[in-house]
């Protein structure tokens, strides 16, 4: 399917070359407060997790004030996404991505909620609100029990269903 | 003197019925007259109206005709969530390889946000030995490149191609989420190189400031090698759409990744493995596993003339008309079948022919009257060949969604319909 001809490695070969540039040095240094203000990204192995604390018994009463309108009863979808169920379907003829049965990494799903949701109000909850819908999810999917807390600490050990099942695409290039 | 009869007035029947053009052309008034010599004398001229007065008055920014509105995106947003969604670029539409600005396609998570660009500012943080804030003011003083190149989204044509069976829509409800532009901005490599990259980094996550926050992961090499933080497009500052003020560019990648509205750059060993990368932007296989990190957008075409909802109006010549592109660099060469597929002939490439950038084609073509499907097949410089759906079926099945790129034919029937076809 993808044939690869000499003519056109040939022809690749005389790309130009850009010759690499300089800039008039115009960045201002950020201080650390400035970046911790600036900066809301947790990563897949949970730095950058806040302090704070939850649990799905606490996230259900903010699941339905927040997130029901659109994501329906328990998760199971209205308007927009199911985040609820689909386990065990993917390899099926009707397979259903949701947040147990597709993502593969819990600290995304408090960075997630955390910077988009909800969708008409992104970044006005608390962390602690953030961490008890992240539990109340992951509760709904059979992954954590009711009472579980999830918290900086707890959050990175939650493995999810499906973290194996994805084949990187790209590979970085090696080092010289 | 004799008077000469034009082409255009002749005779189509016994007893003096003429062309039915002549009613267009000269009016009832000049019929009157009784004698087709009489016409080329008539002393009341016909204008048309707009040669009868001045026109409209100059205007500071420009806009199209109005015979000419009716050309749109078409817009598809979410229930509930009117900023997300997407709109699709009217390729039956537009010739040539540029996408005017106002029908760029469109693909929004949270709504555009109308940035003040005196407020906005680029934070450049993370693995790097200095932590850098950029403003738009500072930005316009660094060195700029301008290249004409596409963006696709990713789940461009998915439309065109995996439902069961074929969807009937035009070709830009089908193929309409990739446009082609010149961007002009500064080479992302000056800000990192100004900021000082820890050298055991290995990627960057982009992030934008709007209501979605939404963010990417984007390998150090890729963000080194031609990404671009682009401010201009096809001679203007950013539509809003587009990510006004900063957007990054990142040539040949799926669209996604070129995130809008650029806020913050913070520079990682790791993917960041963000909400977009994972549970969107991969693409689900029969087996269960999902590819993940799927960048290039692959060689495809498309002919936009004829196209579903273009009626060919009888047999006879008609030019065929297309775009094709790679992410992986130029079109070296597309093919047109006009019989379903089973013969096929080199196409016009219409220079320029750039690199990731929408290739124009032309053929002709006489169309003889008969039902037929009229397909194109790009080959791009690293002979890469655009596949058919059934190989990309039987590689992938067809519970993914984005990166398809199959061969489309276009059915034509006995009465010039056009319309989308599994061949």
């Amino acid at each position: 399917m993808f044939m690869r001809s000499l003519a056109a490695v040939a022809f690749a070969a005389f790309t130009a070359v850009v010759p690499a540039q300089e800039g008039p040095e115009l960045g201002v240094e950020a201080t650390p407060e400035e970046v911790a203000e600036w900066e809301i990204s947790v990563e897949p192995d949970g730095e950058g997790l806040p302090p704070g604390s939850g649990t799905a018994i606490e996230g259900e009463p903010v699941y339905t004030l927040y997130c029901f309108s659109c994501h329906g009863l328990e998760g199971q979808g209205q308007l927009n996404d199911v985040l609820v169920g689909g386990h065990g379907t993917l390899d099926g003829p009707a397979p259903l991505k949701t947040v147990g049965s597709f993502w593969p990494y819990a600290p995304i799903v408090f960075d997630y909620i955390r910077r988009t949701m909800p969708y008409q109000q992104p970044q006005s909850l608390s962390d602690d609100q953030v961490y008890a819908l992240t539990a109340y999810l992951l509760y709904l999917n059979g992954i954590i029990g009711e009472d579980e807390a999830m918290n900086a600490r707890t959050l990175p050990e939650v493995r999810m269903p499906n973290r194996d099942n994805f084949i990187l695409a790209y590979l970085p290039p090696e080092d010289d | 003197m004799p008077v000469s009869i034009p082409d255009e007035l002749e005779a189509v029947a016994g007893n003096g019925l003429l062309h039915r053009r002549l009613f267009l052309k000269g009016g009832a008034a000049v019929l009157g007259a009784g004698s087709l010599g009489l016409m080329t004398a008539a002393p009341a001229k016909e204008l048309p109206p707009w040669m009868r007065a001045p026109g409209r008055p100059l205007s500071g920014y420009g806009s199209r005709s109005p015979y000419e509105s009716h050309v749109q995106r078409r817009v598809l947003a979410a229930t509930g969530a009117d900023g997300a969604g997407g709109s699709w670029t009217p390729l039956e539409a537009l010739e040539g390889m540029i996408t005017p600005n106002p029908l760029h396609f469109e693909r929004h998570h949270s709504g555009i946000p109308d940035i003040d660009p005196d407020r906005h500012r680029l934070l450049i943080h993370g693995m790097v030995d200095r932590a850098l804030f950029f403003d738009m003011d500072a930005l316009s003083r660094y060195p700029m490149v301008s290249r004409i190149q596409f963006i696709e989204c990713s789940g461009n044509s998915y439309l065109a191609g995996l439902p069961r069976r074929p969807i009937n829509d035009t070709c830009g409800v089908l193929h309409g989420l990739v446009s082609c532009s010149e961007w002009t901005g500064v080479p992302l490599s000056i800000l990192l190189d100004e900021a000082g990259v820890d050298p055991d980094a290995g990627w960057i996550m982009a992030e934008g400031a709007d209501a979605a926050a939404m963010n990417r992961s984007v390998p150090l090499a890729k963000a080194m090698d031609d990404a671009l933080l682009a401010v201009y497009q096809n001679g203007e500052r950013l539509r809003p759409e587009q990510g006004y003020p900063l957007r990054l560019f990142l040539p040949g990648y799926e669209g996604n990744m070129s995130i809008k509205w650029l806020r913050r750059i913070k520079v990682t060993a790791a993917p960041s493995m963000t909400r977009e990368e994972t549970s969107k932007y991969t693409d689900l296989l029969p087996d269960g596993r999902s590819l993940i990190f799927t960048y290039p957008m692959d060689v495809k075409s498309v002919i936009t003339s004829p196209s579903p909802g273009l009626v060919l109006k009888g047999p006879g010549l008609y030019q065929i008309s297309g775009m094709a592109w790679s992410g992986a660099g130029r079109i070296a060469r597309v093919e047109v079948s006009a019989d379903g597929g089973a013969t096929w002939g080199e196409a016009a490439l219409c220079e320029p022919v750039l690199d990731k950038a929408v290739t124009r084609f032309r053929m002709a073509w006489r169309w003889n009257g008969a039902e037929t499907a009229i397909l194109s097949r790009a080959v791009d410089e690293t002979g890469a060949v655009q596949p058919t759906r059934e190989a990309i079926i039987a590689a992938k099945g067809r519970k993914f969604a984005y990166h398809y790129n199959g061969i489309q034919a276009w059915g034509i029937d006995g009465e010039g319909q056009v319309s989308n076809v599994y061949a």
